[in-house]
C-alpha cells in the first residue's frame, strides 16, 4: 500500500514573490486593460477629493461674501463652482462605471487561467502526488485558495490602489490648507494604525482558535453522523450528547471571542475617527478664534471657517480610508497564502516520460512483415525508432508478453515493499496474485502500467523495456479494473464509453453484455441514459463493479489488470461479476489480484506474496501439493484479506 | 420556520435584546454628532472660545458614549449569535440522536453533516446581521431623515426624493443578479465536482489515458463558470456607481439650494454649519440604503439553510420509546407473528411478507439469502430499529413496542453489516458496549470474538489508537472488534449481520465454537454468505424476496434440494476432491 497522505501543514510566512507572480499573471494577459483600470481608479479618487475642495470654496468665496452682497452678485460664481463640481463628478462617475466592468473580465479571466493551469498540470502529476496529498487539501486549493485570489484580484487590489491614492491626495489637500492641522491628523491616523494592528493581531489569534474548534467540531459531527446507526444500536446517545456538549461549548467560547473582537473593530475605528473629528473641530475653532497664523503650502494666512469645514470632511475621509486599508491588508495576506498553494500546484513537477516507443495501428504484408497503418486495423504494433544507433525504425507486434526481472520497490526510501520479484507472462496467460493485505499485490500491477517508476530494464513488454515506451501508449495497451470503482458524472453510456471515446452505442452495449451489466442497466429507470452522480452512488457495489468491467471491455486492450472487489457482494452478483471478468479475460494476458480463491484455480500461474516476496509459485495443483501458505489459505486456515 | 429558529435563542435572550438596544444608542450618537458639530462650526463664526470648548466637550462625550454603545453591541452581538448557533447545533444534534433508522435513511449522514455545519454557520451569520445590521441601517435611515428634516425640511425633501430611485434600482439589480447567482452556484458545484472526481479517480484517468479529454472537459466547464461570473459581476458592479450618482446628485442639489437659502435669508433659515451637517446626513442616508440592500440579500440567501435546518428540527419520528416501557428482557426468545414490513409508507413493495418464526432462548439461527432478500430488514425488527408494518415481533413474550427502547436495545445486541469504529483507543471503542466494563471483562469478550490475540500483538495493545473509521486495522480485525464490542453488553440476544465475511473460515469457526460454549443462554442470530458459518444452526432460514422460502435444519434443507442445497453445493464444490 502507498503511504497515507499527510495532513496539510501551512507555513504562515508570506513572501512577495507570489504577489509579483500573480501580478505578472494578470498583466501578461490583461496589461492594457489593467492600465485603463489604473487610470480610472486615479480619476475616481482624485475627483472625489477635488469636489470636496470645491465645497470649501463654495463657503469661503460664495456663501460668506454673498451674505453681504446678496445672491445676485455671487450667482455666476455659484454656477461656476457647481459646474466645476459637476464636471469632476461626471469624470469620477464615468471612471467608477468603467473600471469595475473591466475588472470583472480581468479578475474572472485570471481565475479561469489559474484554474485551467492547475487542472492541466494536476492531470500530468504522478500517482505519488495523490498519495501524498489528502484529497480534501487538493480540493481546497481549487475552492478556498482560488476564492481568496478572486477577492484579491477583483476587489482588493483595485480598492487598495484607490485607498492609497486617496490617502495621498487627501494628505496633499490637507497640507494645502493647514500644516498644523495636518500634523495633528497624522498623529491620530498613526494611533488608528496602532489600534488596528493590535486588534488585528489579537483577532488573528482568536480566529485561529475558532478555526481549530470548528475543525474539531466538524470532525466529531462527521464521525457521529457516519456512525449514527451504531450509536443507536449501542444506545450510546447519552454519552454522545455529553461529548458533543463539551465540543460545542468549546466552539461557542472560541467563536464568541473571535466574533466579539472582529465586531469591535468597526465601532472603535469609527469612534476614533469621531474623536479625531471633534478634537479637530476644537483645535480648528481655537485657531480661528485666536487668529493664530496658519501655515500652509500657499503661505501664511489666517484660518477660515471654510478651511475648517473642508478639513473636517477630509479627516473623516482619511479615517474612513484607513479603516478600509486595515481590512484590505488582511485580505491580501490571506490571498497570498492561497496563491502560494495555487502556484505550488501549477509548478508541481509532472510525471516524467522519457519513452519514445509508440503504439501504432499496423498491418502485415504478404511476407508477414509489419507496416504502420493510418487507420484502425485491429492489429497493433510498437513503433521503435532507434535514435541512438542506426536511425532505423522497427515494428514489434503487440502481443501482451510481460516479463519482470528482480524487481525491488519502495514507496518511501527506507520502506521496501517488493523484493526480487521476477515473473513471466506469456500472451494469453492468466497470472494470479494471492496474499494478505500489504503483501504487495497491487504494487506489482502499479509498476506494470508505470504508476510508479523503477530503474531501466526490469520490466519488459513484448521484449521492450517499458521505460522506453511512452506512458500513454503503454497504458492504452493495458486495461485496468480497479478494486475501488470510480465512475464519473454522466450517463451510464458515457461511463462505458470512457474506455473508448469514439465507441458507437452498439459497441458500448456489446461491452456491457460481455460484462454481464446489460441486464441491470436495462432495469434502470432510463436504461443507458440514466444519469450517474456522486460516483454512481445510486448503484450497488456489484453493479458499479460490472460497469467498470464494461468500461475496460470497450477499450479492448491485449493485457488486463484486474483487482477483485473485496466488499461483500452476495453469491449471485458475485457469480455475475465473475462471469463478466471471465469473459473479459478470454484471449488476453491477465494479471488478477485475487480475493476469492475460486478465481485463482484456473490460472496459468499463481504467485503467493508475503511481505513483498514471492514465496510460492505454480499452478493450483502444484501449490496444493506443496502444502505451504497457499494450501493453508485454501483450506481457510489463514485470513486472505 | 422562524418560530422554530427563534426558540433556540434560549439563555442568550438578554444578549439578543441588548445588542439592538446598544445599537440604537450607537446610531443615535452617530446621528446627533453631526448636528452638534454644526452648532460648533457656527460658533466659530461668533468667535466665542467658551462656546467652542463647551460644544467640543459635549461632542467628545457623545463620541465616548457612541464608542461604549458600539463595543457593547459588538460583544453582545457576538455572544447572542454564537450562543444561538450553539443552541441550534445542540438541538439539531440531539434531534438526530433521537432519529430512528428510517429517519437516518431519509436524511442521509452527509446531508445531516452539512446541516449541522455549513447551514448552522450560515444562520449564525444571518442572525448576527439581523440583530445588528438590520437594526442599524433602517434606524440610521430614519434618524438621518428626521435630523435633516429638523435642520431644514425643504432641503430634506431632496433626500426623500432620491430614496425611492435608489430603492427601485437596488431591487432591480437584486432581481437580475439573483437568478444568475443561483445558476452560478450550480455550475460552480459542477466544476468542483469535476475536480473531485479527477482527484479520486486519477488512476482511472491515467490508465485510460484520458488526461487530455478531462482537461478539455474541465476547460469547457471553467469557461462557462467564468462567463456566468463575469456577467453577474458586471451587473453587480453597476450598483456602486449608481449609488455614487445618487450621492453626488444629492450633494450638488444641496449645495446649490443651500447656498441660495443661506444668502437669501441671511443665515436665519440655514447656516453654513448646517450645510455641512446636511451633507453628512445625505451620505449617511444613502449608505444606509446600500447596507440595507446587502442585509436583505444575505438574509435571503440564508433562508434555504434555515428551511433545511427546520426540516430536521420539525421532523417527528414515528418510532419512539413508550412511556413506562418494560425495562427487563427476561430471556432471549423471539416470535415473529405474521410480520409484514416495508420501508416508508409510500413504498409499493413489502420488504418482508408474512414472516412467522418461533425462536427459543439460547438457540442459534442462521439466515441466508441473496442481496435484496431482506435479511437485514428481518433482524432489524428485533431490536426495533424499524417498526413492523403489520403483525408483531415479540421478544421474551412481549411485543417489542412495549419495551423501553434503551432497555430493549441494551439486551438485543446487533453487529451491523456496515459497522463503524470511532477514533479513540481500542478500549474506548469496546467500552461502547458497557462503559463500566473492567479490563478483565474486556479481555474476556475479546477472547470470545478471537480478537485478543491480534490486539496483544499491537505495540500499545488495548490502548492502540484507532483512526477515524478504524482504517488502521484490517477488515477481519475490524469485524472481530465489532463483535467483541457487542458481546460486552452481555445481551440476551446477539445478532451478527454478515459480521464475519472478512474473517477466515478457521477463526469464524472458533468464534462460533466460543459462542456455543461461553454464552449458551444467549440467542444467536447469524446472517452469512458462507454456508459453513450457519450450517450447524438449530434453525436455518432461507430468504428470497422478503419471504421465508426454506426453513429447517441443515439436514432437512439438504433433503429439500432447493436454494440452500444449491448454494451449499456451489460453495463446497470449489474445494478440490483432494482435500
Amino acid at each position: 500500500m502507498p503511504p497515507r497522505p499527510q495532513r496539510f501543514v501551512s507555513d504562515k510566512k508570506i513572501d512577495m514573490k507570489s504577489l509579483k507572480r500573480l501580478m505578472s499573471y494578470v498583466l501578461r494577459r490583461y496589461g492594457m486593460r489593467f492600465v485603463v483600470v489604473f487610470i480610472c481608479i486615479c480619476l475616481s479618487s482624485v475627483s472625489t477629493v477635488i469636489v470636496n475642495n470645491f465645497m470649501a470654496k463654495l463657503i469661503d468665496t460664495v456663501i460668506i461674501p454673498g451674505l453681504d452682497t446678496g445672491f445676485d452678485a455671487i450667482r455666476d460664481k455659484l454656477y461656476q463652482i457647481i459646474f466645476n463640481m459637476l464636471i469632476f463628478d461626471i469624470l469620477g462617475l464615468a471612471a467608477a462605471v468603467i473600471y469595475p466592468q473591466i475588472m470583472a473580465v480581468v479578475g474572472q479571466g485570471t481565475i479561469k487561467s489559474l484554474r485551467d493551469d492547475m487542472f492541466e498540470n494536476m492531470e500530468t502529476l504522478p500517482i505519488r502526488y495523490f498519495d501524498r496529498h489528502a484529497h480534501g487539501e487538493i480540493m481546497s486549493t481549487y475552492t478556498n485558495d482560488v476564492g481568496t485570489i478572486r477577492m484579491l484580484v477583483g476587489q482588493t487590489i483595485p480598492q487598495a490602489l484607490s485607498s492609497l491614492l486617496s490617502i495621498a491626495v487627501i494628505l496633499f489637500s490637507m497640507v494645502n490648507y493647514s500644516i498644523w492641522l495636518t500634523v495633528f491628523v497624522l498623529l491620530v491616523a498613526y494611533l488608528m494604525f496602532v489600534i488596528t494592528k493590535k486588534f488585528g493581531g489579537k483577532s488573528t489569534k482568536y480566529m485561529a482558535a475558532q478555526q481549530k474548534s470548528i475543525a474539531e467540531e466538524e470532525g466529531f459531527i462527521e464521525e457521529m453522523m457516519e456512525g449514527l446507526k451504531v450509536v443507536k444500536v449501542f444506545t450510546h446517545e447519552e454519552e454522545a450528547r455529553k461529548d458533543f456538549d463539551r465540543v460545542n461549548e468549546q466552539l461557542f467560547r472560541d467563536s464568541e471571542t473571535a466574533n466579539a473582537t472582529a465586531n469591535s473593530l468597526m465601532p472603535i475605528l469609527a469612534n476614533v475617527g469621531n474623536i479625531m473629528y471633534v478634537v479637530l473641530a476644537i483645535v480648528g475653532g481655537l485657531l480661528v478664534v485666536m487668529k493664530i497664523p496658519n501655515l500652509s503650502l500657499k503661505g501664511v494666512s489666517t484660518i477660515s471657517i471654510g478651511v475648517i469645514i473642508s478639513f473636517l470632511s477630509l479627516s473623516r475621509q482619511l479615517s474612513h480610508t484607513i479603516s478600509q486599508v486595515s481590512q484590505q491588508v488582511s485580505a491580501i495576506a490571506m490571498a497570498l497564502a492561497g496563491s502560494d498553494r495555487v502556484f505550488a500546484l501549477i509548478d508541481e513537477k509532472p510525471e516524467e516520460d522519457e519513452g519514445y516507443v509508440m503504439l501504432v495501428n499496423a498491418y502485415k504484408d504478404e511476407n508477414g512483415e509489419l507496416h504502420e497503418a493510418d487507420h484502425h486495423t485491429g492489429l497493433w504494433a510498437w513503433k521503435h525508432y532507434h535514435a541512438q544507433s542506426d536511425h532505423s525504425t522497427t515494428y514489434v507486434e503487440l502481443k501482451g508478453d510481460i516479463q519482470m526481472v528482480d524487481v525491488d520497490f519502495a514507496y518511501e526510501p527506507d520502506k521496501q515493499v517488493l523484493f526480487d520479484v521476477s515473473l513471466y507472462a506469456h500472451p494469453g496467460q492468466k497470472i494470479a496474485f494471492v496474499g494478505a493485505t500489504g503483501a504487495g499485490k497491487t504494487t506489482i500491477t502499479n509498476l506494470i502500467n508505470r504508476f510508479y517508476d523503477i530503474p531501466d530494464g526490469k520490466i519488459r513488454y513484448d521484449g521492450i523495456n517499458v521505460n522506453k515506451i511512452k506512458k500513454p501508449d503503454l497504458r492504452r495497451s493495458l486495461g485496468m479494473v480497479l478494486q475501488d470503482v470510480n465512475l464519473f458524472t454522466g450517463t451510464v453510456m458515457d461511463n462505458i464509453r470512457y474506455g473508448k471515446l469514439d465507441a458507437t452505442d452498439e459497441e458500448c452495449i456489446n461491452a456491457a453484455k460481455l460484462a454481464n451489466a446489460h441486464d441491470f442497466i436495462m432495469r434502470l429507470p432510463e436504461g443507458y441514459d440514466t444519469m450517474l452522480t456522486g460516483n454512481g452512488q445510486q448503484l450497488s457495489q456489484g453493479q458499479r463493479q460490472l460497469l467498470s468491467i464494461a468500461r475496460a471491455a470497450v477499450a479492448d486492450p491485449p493485457v488486463m489488470i484486474l483487482d477483485e472487489a473485496t466488499s461483500s457482494i452476495d453469491t449471485r452478483t458475485e457469480a455475475l461479476v465473475q462471469r463478466g471478468m471471465d469473459n473479459l479475460m478470454e484471449g488476453r494476458t491477465v494479471f488478477v489480484i485475487a480475493h476469492r480463491l475460486s478465481t485463482v484455480r484456473n490460472s496459468d500461474a499463481i504467485m503467493v506474496l508475503d511481505h513483498g516476496h514471492i514465496v510460492e509459485r505454480g499452478t493450483h495443483e502444484q501449490l496444493l501439493e506443496q502444502k505451504g501458505i497457499y494450501y493453508q489459505l485454501y483450506t481457510g486456515a489463514f485470513e486472505l484479506e | 420556520m422562524f418560530k422554530i429558529l427563534a426558540g433556540r435563542i434560549g439563555e442568550y435572550k438578554k444578549a439578543t435584546i441588548l445588542t439592538p438596544l446598544f445599537m440604537v444608542g450607537e446610531v443615535a450618537m452617530e446621528v446627533i454628532i453631526p448636528t452638534v458639530m454644526a452648532v460648533l462650526i457656527d460658533h466659530m463664526g461668533t468667535e466665542s472660545l467658551a462656546d467652542i470648548v463647551r460644544y467640543g466637550l459635549l461632542l467628545l462625550g457623545l463620541a465616548f458614549v457612541s464608542l461604549f454603545c458600539g463595543m457593547k453591541s459588538a460583544r453582545y452581538g457576538a455572544t447572542a449569535s454564537t450562543g444561538f448557533a450553539k443552541n441550534l447545533r445542540r438541538d439539531l444534534f440531539y434531534k438526530t440522536l433521537d432519529f430512528s433508522f428510517e429517519d437516518v435513511d431519509e436524511f442521509s449522514s452527509s446531508s445531516l453533516v452539512t446541516r449541522l455545519t455549513n447551514d448552522v454557520s450560515q444562520l449564525q451569520m444571518a442572525f448576527q446581521m439581523l440583530i445588528r445590521m438590520a437594526v442599524r441601517t433602517p434606524l440610521m435611515l430614519v434618524f438621518s431623515v428626521l435630523m435633516s428634516f429638523r435642520i431644514n425640511h425643504r432641503m430634506s425633501l431632496i433626500f426623500l426624493m432620491i430614496i425611492p430611485f435608489m430603492g427601485t434600482f437596488l431591487w432591480l439589480i437584486f432581481h437580475i443578479s439573483h437568478p444568475i447567482f443561483r445558476r452560478i452556484f450550480k455550475r460552480y458545484d459542477a466544476l468542483n465536482n469535476s475536480v473531485q472526481e479527477n482527484v479520486a479517480g486519477i488512476r482511472v484517468v491515467k490508465s485510460f489515458v484520458r488526461e487530455d479529454y478531462e482537461i478539455q472537459k474541465f476547460k469547457k466547464t471553467s469557461e462557462e463558470v467564468r462567463n456566468d461570473f463575469v456577467h453577474a459581476e458586471k451587473v453587480m458592479a453597476l450598483n456602486n456607481p449608481f449609488n455614487m450618482l445618487c450621492i453626488k446628485t444629492t450633494i450638488l442639489l444641496v449645495c446649490y439650494f443651500a447656498a441660495k437659502i443661506i444668502i437669501n435669508t441671511h443665515s436665519t433659515e440655514l447656516t453654513t454649519g448646517q450645510l455641512s451637517s446636511l451633507i453628512s446626513y445625505g451620505v449617511q442616508i444613502l449608505t444606509a440604503m446600500m447596507m440595507m440592500s446587502m442585509v436583505f440579500i444575505q438574509v435571503t440567501f440564508s433562508t434555504e439553510a434555515a428551511s433545511r435546518i427546520s426540516e430536521v428540527l420539525d421532523h417527528s419520528s414515528r418510532l419512539v420509546s413508550p412511556e413506562n416501557g418494560i425495562t427487563e428482557v427476561k430471556d432471549g426468545s423471539i416470535v415473529f407473528d405474521h410480520v409484514f414490513f416495508k420501508y416508508g409508507e409510500h413504498s409499493r413493495n413489502y420488504a418482508l411478507s408474512d414472516i412467522n418464526l418461533d425462536i427459543r432462548s439460547g438457540q442459534t439461527i442462521g439466515i441466508i439469502g441473496a442481496t435484496g432478500s431482506s435479511k437485514t430488514s428481518l433482524i432489524q425488527l428485533i431490536s426495533r430499529l424499524y417498526d413492523v408494518t403489520e403483525g408483531s415481533v415479540k421478544v421474551s413474550g412481549h411485543d417489542v413496542r412495549e419495551y423501553d427502547l434503551k432497555s430493549l436495545r441494551d439486551q438485543v445486541a446487533v453487529v451491523l453489516q456496515k459497522n463503524v469504529l470511532f477514533s479513540g483507543t481500542i478500549k474506548d471503542n469496546l467500552r461502547w458496549g458497557n462503559k463500566d466494563a473492567s479490563d478483565e471483562e474486556i479481555k474476556r469478550v475479546c477472547r470470545l470474538a478471537q480478537a485478543d490475540e491480534f490486539i496483544e500483538q499491537f505495540p500499545d495493545k488495548y490502548d492502540t489508537m484507532l483512526s477515524q473509521g478504524g482504517t488502521n486495522v484490517s477488515g477481519g480485525q475490524k469485524q472481530r472488534l465489532c463483535i467483541a464490542r457487542a458481546l460486552l453488553k452481555k445481551p440476551k440476544i446477539i445478532i451478527l449481520d454478515d459480521s464475519t465475511s472478512a474473517v477466515d473460515t478457521k477463526t469464524d469457526a472458533l468464534i462460533r465454537q466460543a459462542f456455543k460454549k461461553e454464552i449458551p443462554d444467549t440467542t444467536k442470530i447469524i446472517i452469512a454468505q458462507r454456508v459453513n458459518s450457519i450450517e450447524e444452526s438449530d434453525q436455518i432460514i432461507v430468504l428470497d424476496n422478503g419471504k421465508i422460502v426454506e426453513h429447517g435444519t441443515h439436514d432437512e434443507l439438504m433433503k429439500l434440494k432447493g436454494i440452500y442445497y444449491e448454494v451449499y453445493d456451489s460453495q463446497t464444490r470449489r474445494k478440490g476432491d483432494d482435500l
